[in-house]
């Protein structure tokens, strides 16, 4: 792993090479750094392992009560035998709690199937190396895990076997570990749960052998997950699951005009409801505390809150566009050159220009916000689903007062997450309930909180300049983004011009003489944040419909035109021509068109073929065909899933996703409003693994990005008309 | 206090009438397997069987719920034995799983009136269900496994 490095070196004149997840860590670094400022200083606390609760998976209530010794930060193992992995990534449907174990099982042998997880607690130790703090975010959860998660099940296996050498007084050599177990040449052995107090107290040897990929017997197989039998009989626990002794509900009033806060309360009728306990203002609105959350959530709606909209009360989608267009007339700060893109294209036989707009859009996970706070005069216990444990820990520390070593976060599974839990947002809040009633308090927001008050995917205007020379050659090729930032937040002075929402096409993969990137920040005055794929999806919207416009102008197929861009780069063309084949590129079907899609990002390389029809004008979409090369394979079934899951996700962007602001209220409310796939509107998914030995890359953001531009380049094979704008719900194709 | 039938236990309830029978469930009942999504009866997270048939819990006040009979996720098995869940492990169908007790009581109506039902049979009785990860393709395969599982003979 490249080491983390701050926030200024972020953003400038990145080497040309610098692969996708290099960006990602800078973004994340950034971040974090910023917040070192204030927030993060005091984040070193010792690990709370008395507290981690199980989360999930198999096993994980009523393992053997003797206490477990700790071998490293990740495993801990009882005298019965009993084996813990605590699982330092939020487990949001992506595998982590399967995929990381694998890593530490690889080397440890033992049982994979027989492991408990837990859901570490905060520390040092469990710092994303490639994001900069305890983050689950980027698609690289296995990145960052992969040398680190075999490395610690290779120390606990070689002190297991120091701890059974010293036992039998015989050399280590003559030992080795088989299925749990430490065996010696005369046949003895002891089990794991016999040496593990012993292996605890020696000295961890930083100088391990790791397997090589010949012997591996769990990397690169399909394992079950772990946590698969929990959610088939509602015994998973996610942060709306949390119940404490005692507990009591809360729901909160937050201003529809996004931004405001509340000027008076009315509370009278909602005090004197049944069940209420207390109202209280907070800085985010006003919750209602109550034996029940029907009673919370019935006392809230009687609440007569007088709002100070703030300055958002007449911004609406028109405005934010307006804002967009205007702000995109300013040069932008440069973030990468080569060569004089500028030049290039005033001297260039044929010309191209085309601007690409992408929409709010909300995270609308399935399980809404929602966090459980247990405030005590000298501790507070948070459970919650979050991607950020220190950052959780940090709020809820200065809500309730108290310094953060003395805050113990307990990570839930979380029901979705796709960046939407990189917010704390709804942290507070909860902490301050049960600070002023002084019991436990579970804060749940509502689906139509959740969808009106969310940190939304940022709006962007994205304009290609790009230049054909006479031969139909790509010379030049260069993009201006203008968009609210992501990351400005975390440092408001910061004048870098890297930012989350240019990432993507910071790694361009296609050879081009001269290429420009420029980025002008124009904010709208509304919270947005990092929605699955980040920049991916945007960025890759715009460079792949251009790429296809372009083909068309050079009078070159889309796919002969991308492959002539990438021929350097060999695992390129091979996702590309596998696409290809496996989509039957160039023999639609009758009344079939189809559009290609390439991305490279988080380390991966994907290509997409979308089939589709027209039918009375309307488009049906029939077949996604998906190739990945993604490095050395952890779990393939884990890796289809994500892919699949990518896929729909993008779906359901590119074809309705969108939020309206009106008057500075968000119009959709609700699943009606804001429309997702169904079931009945899946189309076919076909997805091709390409085998490789390299460091595994991301998969779980990977697919997002190339949907909505292979669908529109294959609309523009059926219709000639090109779509620049999503989604395409606003053009009535769908 | 209202007398209610959750997976063949008569319980006593001390809630209001118009509590949605999702939140007795939930936080009279303890039992959280049933999910929150919408509140609108437009996902599905909250799916329970009603007399044997899929209703969503979210818009079902208790006052509704009088001599039927509930049955939610904690009572489709003891054990992760339905075919539904036995189906559903073997495909690895969730992903955060928050959505998935919904879905898997959908599947179980389904399959306990069509045991052998059609892809557009299964697109139809699953379309109330919403899964933002996106594991429909899963879950249809899984209704195809968890239907051989129910026939006698087409269970390898």
């Amino acid at each position: 792993m490249q080491p983390a490095t701050g926030g200024k070196e972020a953003g400038a004149a990145a080497p040309a090479d610098a692969g996708p997840a290099d960006a990602g860590r800078r973004d994340f670094c950034g971040r974090t750094a910023r917040f070192g400022a204030g927030l993060l200083l005091a984040m070193t606390v010792p690990a709370f392992g008395g507290h981690a609760r199980a989360s999930g998976g198999p096993g994980a209530r009523g393992a053997g009560a003797a206490a477990p010794a700790e071998l490293n930060a990740w495993l801990k193992i009882a005298p019965d035998d009993s084996i813990t992995v605590l699982v330092d990534r939020s487990e949001m449907g992506q595998g982590v709690y399967t995929a990381l174990p694998m890593l530490l099982a690889e080397e440890l042998e033992v049982d994979f199937t027989s492991i408990r997880i837990v859901a570490a607690p905060v520390g040092d130790a469990y710092v994303n190396a490639g994001n900069g703090g305890q983050i689950t975010g980027t698609s690289n959860s296995v990145t960052d895990a992969w040398e680190k998660l075999r490395t610690a099940g290779a120390q606990a296996r070689t002190l297991l076997i120091a701890a059974a050498a010293d036992k039998w007084r015989i050399a280590p050599e003559r030992c080795r570990a088989r299925r749990a177990r430490i065996e010696n040449d005369r046949g003895q052995s002891f089990s794991y749960g016999q040496l593990a107090q012993a292996a605890a107290k020696l000295k961890v040897s930083k100088d391990v052998k790791l397997k090589p990929r010949a012997d591996y017997t769990l990397i690169g197989t399909p394992q079950r997950r772990l946590d698969t039998p929990g959610k088939v009989d509602g015994s998973a626990e996610f942060g709306l699951d949390v119940k404490l002794p005692g507990m009591l509900y809360a729901a909160i009033a937050q201003c529809p005009v996004l931004g405001g806060r509340p000027r008076s309360v009315g509370s009278h009728t909602a005090e004197a409801m049944p069940g209420v306990r207390r109202v209280l203002g907070v800085p985010s609105g006003v919750v209602v505390v109550a034996e029940h959350f029907w009673q919370a959530l019935k006392a809230r709606d009687a609440l007569e809150i007088v709002w100070d909209e703030g300055t958002n009360a007449s911004l609406d989608n028109a405005a934010i566009r307006v804002l967009l267009d205007r702000a995109s007339a300013n040069t932008g700060l440069v973030a990468k050159q080569v060569g004089d893109p500028s030049a290039a294209i005033k001297a260039a036989a044929h010309p191209f220009a085309a601007v690409y707009e992408l929409p709010l859009l909300a995270h609308a996970t399935m399980e809404p916000m929602n966090c459980t706070a247990d405030v005590r005069a000298d501790r507070c216990d948070l459970y919650v689903g979050t991607q950020v444990q220190q950052l959780a820990q940090a709020v809820a520390a200065e809500a309730a007062g108290l310094p953060p070593a003395q805050v113990n976060v307990v990570t839930t599974l979380l029901g979705g997450g796709f960046g939407r839990r990189l917010e704390v947002d709804f942290i507070p809040a909860a902490v301050l309930a049960s600070k002023a009633v002084g019991v436990p308090v579970k804060l749940v927001w509502t689906r139509e909180d959740d969808m009106t008050q969310d940190y939304y995917r940022p709006p962007a205007r994205e304009e290609v300049r790009a230049a054909l020379d006479a031969h139909g050659k790509l010379v030049a090729w260069q993009l201006h983004i203008t968009s609210p930032s992501i990351t400005a937040r975390f440092d408001p002075t910061n004048k870098d011009p890297f930012d989350s929402v240019i990432e993507y096409v910071q790694n361009y993969p296609y050879g081009v003489p001269n290429f420009g990137l420029s980025y002008t920040r124009r904010e709208i005055g509304i919270n947005v944040g990092y929605l699955r794929s980040v920049s991916h999806a945007p960025n890759c919207f715009a460079v792949e419909s251009s790429l296809d416009e372009l083909a068309a102008a050079a009078a070159k197929s889309p796919l002969e035109f991308r492959l002539e861009l990438l021929a350097s780069k060999p695992r390129h063309t091979n996702v590309l021509e596998l696409a290809a084949e496996h989509s039957g590129w160039g023999r639609a079907r009758p009344g079939r068109h189809l559009g290609l899609a390439f991305m490279e990002g988080y380390t991966s390389v994907i290509a997409q073929v979308a089939e589709i029809a027209m039918n009375g004008g309307k488009l049906e979409v029939h077949k996604i065909t998906c190739v990945v090369d993604c490095g050395q394979l952890v779990n393939p079934r884990i890796v289809e899933s994500q892919l699949e899951s990518g896929i729909v996700f993008g779906l359901s962007a590119a074809l309705w996703g969108g939020i309206t602001v009106d008057a500075g209220r968000v119009r959709e409310r609700n699943f009606n409003t804001y429309r997702l796939l169904r079931a009945n509107e899946m189309p076919e998914i076909e997805v091709v693994l390409v085998p490789s030995d390299v460091t595994p890359g991301g998969i779980g953001e990977l697919a997002v990005g190339p949907v909505a531009p292979a669908i529109c380049n294959a609309l523009y094979a059926a219709t000639g008309k090109r779509v620049r704008s999503l989604p395409l719900s606003s053009h009535g194709l769908v | 206090m209202a007398l209610i039938s959750v997976n063949d236990r008569t319980i006593d309830v001390d809630a209001a009438p118009d509590t949605p029978l999702l939140w007795v469930l939930r936080d009279h009942l303890a039992m959280t397997g049933t999910k929150y999504g919408c509140g609108m009866a437009l996902c599905g997270a909250c799916t329970v069987h009603i007399d044997g048939t899929a209703t969503r819990s979210c818009v079902l006040p208790l006052s509704a719920v009088a001599g039927k009979r509930v049955t939610t996720i904690e009572g489709l098995s003891a054990d992760r034995s339905h075919a539904v869940q036995r189906a559903w492990i073997e495909i690895d169908v969730p992903q955060c799983g928050y959505c998935q007790s919904g879905q898997i009581m959908s599947a179980a109506a389904l399959l306990a009136v069509k045991p052998d039902p059609s892809d557009a049979e299964i697109d139809a009785a699953m379309a109330g269900n919403l899964c933002r990860c996106g594991t429909y393709p899963r879950i249809r395969k899984a209704i195809h496994r968890a239907a051989q599982l129910l026939t006698p003979g087409r269970n390898p």
